[in-house]
C-alpha cells in the first residue's frame, strides 16, 4: 500500500522522456529540397495542440524538421539556430548545409549519455546547387539521401516514397528510364498524399500540413506558381529562396 | 610583399585587428567560442566532454531508454544489425559490408555507408552503434592527421587502431557500442585490426563482425587462402556478404565493397543482394535454386 511508510519496497526511475506523435518528411530534387511535416502534438490519446510547428527554417538554403519528444526538438532547434548566429557573426556568411549536418552530429552527439529524444531531417541546398537532404538518429548518426520520412507514421510513409521516388519493386517498361530526380509539382502532390494517406491511417498524425520549399539560387519558381497560397520567407529572389505552403488535413 | 609588410607595420587595419583578437584573448575567450569550432563544437577544446544525466546511475539510466534487445518498447531505438568482413591477402585488404540499419524490427535504412573512410589509407567499418562508430572514427581522422602533421608520417595501422581501442576503454561501462575493424596499409604492409567497446584489440588476417558475421565466416574460411588474386579476393568478399543478407534478417540490401592496397583504399562496387541472388555480379545468381536450375519453387 503506498502509505509513504517503508513497510512495502518501491521503486521509482528518472525519465524525462515523453512521445508527442506526428510525423516529418523530406524529398531532394536536382535542383530543389521539399521539407514537411503535420501540426498535431499530441500525448496518448489527447491531442495537445492543433497547431505546433516542427518544421523550421534555419538559413536561406536550410530547413531542419524535429520529430519525437517536442520539448527536445524545441529545445534543439533553438541551440542549432543560436550556433548558427554565432557562425553568421564570426563569418558574415551562411554556414553551408554539409556543414550544418556534421554540426548537428557533434550536437546530438554531445547528448550521447543523455539523448535528445528527437528525429531530424534537415533539407536544403548544398554549396553546388543540388537538392540534399540528411537524416539523423537521436545520437547523431547521419546519412545524405534522396527523401525519408520519420516519426509516427514512418512505416506506412516510408514505403511508398520507395515506391514513388527510388521506383522501388517496379518493373520499368523495356527502352523506358527512370529519372534520377522528380520535378517539383510531382514531389509537391507526393508529399500532400503521403500526409492525407498517413492522417486516414494513423491516430498521431493530422490537423494541419506544412510544406518548406527550398529553391537553389537562380532557379524559377516554374512548378510552384500554380500552388495556391504559397508564402516566400526569404527577402531576396537572387540568391537561394525558400517557400512555406500550408494545407489542412483532418481534424478527427 | 603586402602580407609581409602589414606582418610589421604599427598601424593599419590589420594590426587594429591583431590588438583586438589580443585583447579579446586575454578576456579569456577565445574564437571558438562564436562558432568557428570547425563543427567539432565538444571537442574544440581538445577533450570531448558530454552531457551526463544526473541520477545515481547514468548508465542504467541510458541501457532503460535506449536498449531495445531488452526492451523492445523503450523509445529510443538505436541502429543495429550488421555484417562486415575484412581480410588480409597477398594483394592487400579486401573490405566488405552490407548496408541494412535495423530499429527493432523496422529497416530504418537500406542505404547505410558501413565502411568509414578515415584518411585515403584507413578505413574502420560500423557494426554496433551507428553514431558511436561514425563519431569516434571521424575523431579518429582528426588524430591521424595531427600524428602526420606532428611527425612527418603516416600514422600505422596498429597505433591508429590502439588510439581507438584505448579511447573507447576509457569510456567502457558507459554504454557505447561498437564492433569495428581498421583497415589499411603502413611500412609494414597491409594490416587488419578487430577493435571493440570492450577494450579487445586484436591484430589478425580475417574478421567478421556483427549479426550476419557467423553466415559470413562460413563462406570466408571455406574460400580463404593467402595467395588469392585480387579479382578471387574481391568475389569472396563479395559472396560472403552475400551469404549473411540471404540467411540473417537483420543484414541486407546492398553490398559495398573496398581494396586497400600499397597506394591507398579504392572503392569497388556498390551490389544490390537480390540481385546477386539471381544475377550475380556477372551473369550468374548466386542463388541455391540460380546455380541449380530448380526453379520450381520460386
Amino acid at each position: 500500500m503506498p502509505d509513504g511508510s517503508f513497510a512495502h519496497p518501491q521503486q521509482r526511475q528518472f525519465n524525462p522522456y515523453s512521445e508527442n506523435g506526428g510525423t516529418i518528411l523530406a524529398i531532394a530534387g536536382a535542383d530543389f529540397s521539399v521539407i514537411a511535416g503535420d501540426t498535431r502534438q499530441s500525448e496518448g490519446y489527447s491531442i495537445q495542440t492543433r497547431y505546433a510547428p516542427k518544421v523550421f527554417r534555419l538559413t536561406d538554403r536550410a530547413v531542419l524538421a524535429v520529430n519525437g519528444f517536442a520539448a527536445d526538438g524545441n529545445v534543439f532547434v533553438k541551440k542549432v539556430k543560436q550556433r548558427l548566429e554565432w557562425y553568421r557573426h564570426a563569418h558574415a556568411k551562411d554556414m553551408p548545409l554539409r556543414a550544418i549536418a556534421r554540426m548537428i552530429q557533434t550536437m546530438l552527439y554531445a547528448q550521447r549519455f543523455f539523448p535528445y529524444y528527437v528525429y531530424n531531417i534537415l533539407g536544403g541546398i548544398e554549396e553546388d546547387g543540388s537538392g540534399a537532404v540528411y537524416s539523423f538518429d537521436p545520437v547523431g548518426s547521419y546519412e545524405r539521401e534522396a527523401c525519408r520520412a520519420a516519426g509516427a507514421a514512418q512505416s506506412l510513409v516510408q514505403p511508398f516514397l520507395d515506391n514513388q521516388i527510388y521506383f522501388k519493386n517496379q518493373q520499368s517498361l523495356p527502352g523506358q528510364s527512370r529519372p534520377l530526380h522528380l520535378p517539383l509539382p510531382e514531389v509537391l502532390s507526393i508529399v500532400i498524399d503521403s500526409f492525407t494517406s498517413a492522417t486516414e491511417r494513423h491516430i498521431e498524425v493530422g490537423d494541419g500540413l506544412e510544406m518548406y520549399v527550398v529553391l537553389a539560387k537562380g532557379r524559377s519558381i516554374q512548378g510552384l506558381e500554380s500552388f495556391r497560397g504559397v508564402q516566400e520567407l526569404t527577402p531576396n529572389p537572387d540568391g537561394d529562396r525558400v517557400f512555406v505552403i500550408r494545407r489542412e488535413l483532418k481534424k478527427d | 610583399m603586402n602580407s609581409l609588410v602589414s606582418q610589421f607595420a604599427s598601424s593599419g587595419h590589420e594590426v587594429e585587428l591583431r590588438k583586438a583578437r589580443q585583447a579579446f584573448e586575454d578576456d579569456d575567450e577565445s574564437l571558438e567560442m562564436w562558432g568557428s569550432q570547425a563543427g567539432f563544437g565538444p571537442l574544440s577544446k581538445g577533450i570531448p566532454s558530454f552531457s551526463v544525466p544526473s541520477v545515481p546511475d547514468p548508465s542504467a539510466f541510458l541501457r532503460l531508454h535506449t536498449d531495445d534487445h531488452a526492451d523492445p518498447s523503450c523509445r529510443i531505438k538505436i541502429k543495429h544489425g550488421t555484417t562486415t568482413l575484412a581480410f588480409r591477402f597477398q594483394g592487400g585488404v579486401i573490405v566488405a559490408v552490407d548496408s541494412r540499419a535495423s530499429a527493432g524490427q523496422y529497416i530504418a535504412s537500406g542505404t547505410v555507408k558501413k565502411v568509414i573512410e578515415i584518411n585515403p589509407y584507413l578505413l574502420g567499418t560500423m557494426a554496433g552503434g551507428a553514431a558511436d562508430c561514425q563519431y569516434w572514427e571521424t575523431y579518429l581522422g582528426i588524430q591521424c592527421r595531427l600524428h602526420e602533421l606532428r611527425n612527418r608520417e603516416r600514422i600505422s595501422v596498429a597505433a591508429a587502431s590502439k588510439y581507438l581501442s584505448n579511447l573507447v576503454y576509457s569510456y567502457k561501462g558507459m554504454g557505447l557500442s561498437m564492433g569495428t575493424m581498421i583497415c589499411g596499409w603502413d611500412k609494414t604492409g597491409p594490416a587488419v585490426f578487430y577493435v571493440d567497446s570492450d577494450g579487445t584489440r586484436l591484430k589478425g588476417d580475417l574478421f567478421s563482425v556483427g549479426s550476419g558475421s557467423t553466415f559470413a565466416y562460413g563462406v570466408l574460411d571455406q574460400g580463404y587462402r593467402w595467395d588469392l588474386t585480387d579479382e578471387e579476393a574481391q568475389e569472396l568478399g563479395r559472396r560472403s556478404i552475400y551469404a549473411a543478407g540471404h540467411r540473417d534478417a537483420y543484414s541486407g540490401n546492398t553490398i559495398n565493397l573496398y581494396h586497400v592496397k600499397e597506394d591507398g583504399w579504392r572503392f569497388i562496387g556498390n551490389y544490390d543482394v537480390s540481385k546477386m541472388h539471381y544475377e550475380g555480379p556477372n551473369g550468374t545468381g548466386y542463388g541455391y535454386e540460380i546455380r541449380t536450375g530448380r526453379t520450381e519453387f520460386c
